[in-house]
């Protein structure tokens, strides 16, 4: 009885503990996104249901331009990053006779405890300087932004693929080179596939942190290269704006529906 | 016998290959690292080289460190602009406050965080499931936008206001805007899913069995706590604790959003100095030292874990 009243107890404060937590978490962006159908220029005083701040969004060709140049710079990005914190996940874990490991452990975690706005200042000292002794890069824009993503997105990758590396068991691959495997077929045979959901999730990191990065890309941008975090920082840092609001809310239903589908997928692995 | 040919013939070929990609190797290995050594570590050497160089009006707006003219070669080097940061008390106070911050956040985000990762984690297999796809959505929800719903929210005429006005906590609406206390709950709302992931990576492998163990055993539950769950998840503290503290001293965005000027941060600071005032040697300075003042929590930080490490073998 007592033992009863004890597990409900527990059950209740376990209830309790995570409903509190996750509308602390959900509350502001569902609060967004409701007001984001809000007739009214006034963000929080309710006028009635509209699409307006919609049609206005995408007819809003600076907000359009910055989110194609944020998708292209964040896709590549995230590929040159992932191959090369493959390479480093590789090195690594698989060459062991790699003089000096932990110096290159140094160099390559290193970007992970960086601040951005530190990183974003000496990228941006670097690119001036570089301008004036070798004319390269000719100007601060696209280019300068996409190196600046690489340069601290290869770190994440890195870390992501060498836990998953030095977790698996070398023993297939030795076993495989025993049976008379070719190291290529090895490679594409059995450590691809064991590689590959950390490969993805590796992309959609760096993809999601070149998407997300205001600071390093407000220092490193030149003409041409607004990404879209810029320009919502420059249309909210003084006040409000109702076109950010359904932004948020189409943004949201973006991450739901990637998030929704990543779930189907492990679902789906999960029973075969 | 043809087939016998061919066959040797792709062995061959393979063998050419793999000598190929031998000799590749060394690119292989070494082109991630010289793209940080060029990208990443030069440019940190440079922003040192440049904070102790003499300011000066022009572009770029500092003097050379060496610099060859009719009177010869001349080294000029100044630690003038870091004696002028940790003589001004506005400096070394925008540092304090920053580290502040970052300590109070990673301490609130533990707190709330911890029941939430212990529960998801305990949690049965297919709610789990579902639980972890609703903490990474915030996670990959823009960074930016959940800052702006801070905004939004916090306002005179926003949401929180008129839910107290009308429980009739408040007569009229206050602004909660632009005071530190909003910057700590932005920080903790934004930073909470990086404390709560790592959390929840270390706690879901623990064995449940462990706690019963300990109840039959007879342990009081703070006990139990105490001493069975809290070591078992320290690397995920030590780990949710530094993807916390690390990025939120360099902060520059959430001050700048939901702060005011009652308390200034490292972040706003260096920007300023570098995009208002265009003092590069003193923006360079303050960013060497802030690197400084970060490496003692780091190191703390990696010490506490190789104790415990340690400990485990």
């Amino acid at each position: 009885m007592q033992n009863t009243i004890l597990r409900m107890n527990k059950l209740f404060f376990k209830i309790f503990t995570l409903t509190i937590g996750f509308s602390f978490l959900y509350f502001p962006i569902l609060t967004l996104i409701a007001y984001s159908f809000n007739d009214n220029k006034r963000v929080m005083v309710w006028k009635g249901f509209s699409f307006r701040w919609y049609k206005e969004l995408f007819q809003n060709e600076q907000i359009l331009e910055a989110f194609y140049t944020s998708i292209k710079i964040a896709s590549l990005s995230a590929t040159f990053a992932t191959i090369m914190g493959v390479m480093i996940g590789f090195s690594l874990t698989r060459i062991s006779k790699i003089p000096a490991r932990p110096f290159f452990i140094f160099l390559s975690s290193s970007p992970l405890v960086m601040p951005e706005i530190i990183l974003g200042l000496s990228l941006l000292l670097f690119f001036i300087s570089s301008n004036h002794i070798i004319g390269f890069p000719s100007s601060k824009g696209q280019l300068t932004v996409l190196i600046s993503h690489i340069t601290f997105s290869v770190a994440f990758v890195a870390v992501i693929i060498q836990s998953r590396l030095s977790s698996y068991d070398k023993n297939i691959e030795e076993a495989a080179q025993d049976l008379g495997t070719i190291p290529n077929m090895i490679f594409w045979k059995i450590t691809a596939p064991v590689i590959l959901p950390s490969v993805i999730s590796g992309w959609l990191l760096a993809f999601t942190l070149s998407l997300d990065d205001l600071v390093v890309a407000s220092f490193t941008t030149g003409p041409g290269a607004n990404t879209l975090p810029i320009v919502v920082f420059s249309k909210v840092r003084l006040g409000l704006s109702p076109e950010v609001n359904a932004l948020s809310a189409i943004i949201m239903l973006i991450v739901v529906l990637a998030a929704i589908s990543v779930y189907l997928i492990n679902r789906s692995n999960i029973k075969k | 016998m043809t087939k016998l040919n061919s066959n040797l013939m792709i062995h061959q070929y393979f063998c050419l290959m793999i000598r190929y990609l031998k000799k590749q190797n060394f690119w292989f290995v070494f082109t991630p690292y010289f793209w940080l050594v060029l990208f990443f570590f030069i440019p940190l050497a440079l922003i040192f080289k440049i904070s102790i160089s003499v300011s000066e009006w022009g572009m770029p707006p500092y003097r050379d460190l060496f610099s060859l003219s009719e009177e010869g070669f001349k080294f000029d080097s100044t630690l003038s602009n870091y004696l002028f940061i940790f003589s001004d008390p506005f400096y070394i106070r925008s540092y304090l406050n920053s580290l502040s911050l970052a300590f109070t956040s990673t301490i609130l985000c533990l707190v709330i965080g911890y029941p939430i990762a212990f529960y998801v984690a305990k949690s049965q297999a297919n709610i789990r499931i579902i639980l972890l796809v609703l903490l990474i959505i915030p996670f990959w929800t823009s960074f930016l936008l959940r800052v702006y719903a801070w905004k939004v929210l916090l306002q005179g005429s926003g949401i929180i206001n008129s839910i107290l006005i009308h429980l009739g906590f408040l007569t009229e609406p206050i602004s909660m805007l632009h005071n530190h206390y909003a910057v700590i709950l932005g920080v903790v709302y934004t930073y909470l899913p990086f404390m709560i992931l790592p959390l929840y990576g270390y706690l879901v492998k623990f064995d449940l069995n462990l706690i019963d163990a300990a109840n039959d055993l007879g342990a009081k539950p703070v006990n139990t706590f105490l001493k069975v769950i809290l070591p078992l998840s320290l690397p995920g503290i030590i780990a949710g604790s530094m993807l916390v503290f690390i990025p939120v001293v360099g902060e520059f965005v959430i001050p700048e959003m939901l702060g005011g000027s009652d308390k200034l941060y490292f972040g706003k600071i260096i920007w300023d100095e570098f995009f208002v005032n265009r003092d590069w040697p003193v923006a360079s300075a303050l960013a060497m030292s802030g690197i400084v003042i970060l490496v003692f929590p780091i190191v703390i930080f990696q010490l506490m874990y190789a104790k415990y490490n340690f400990k485990n073998e």
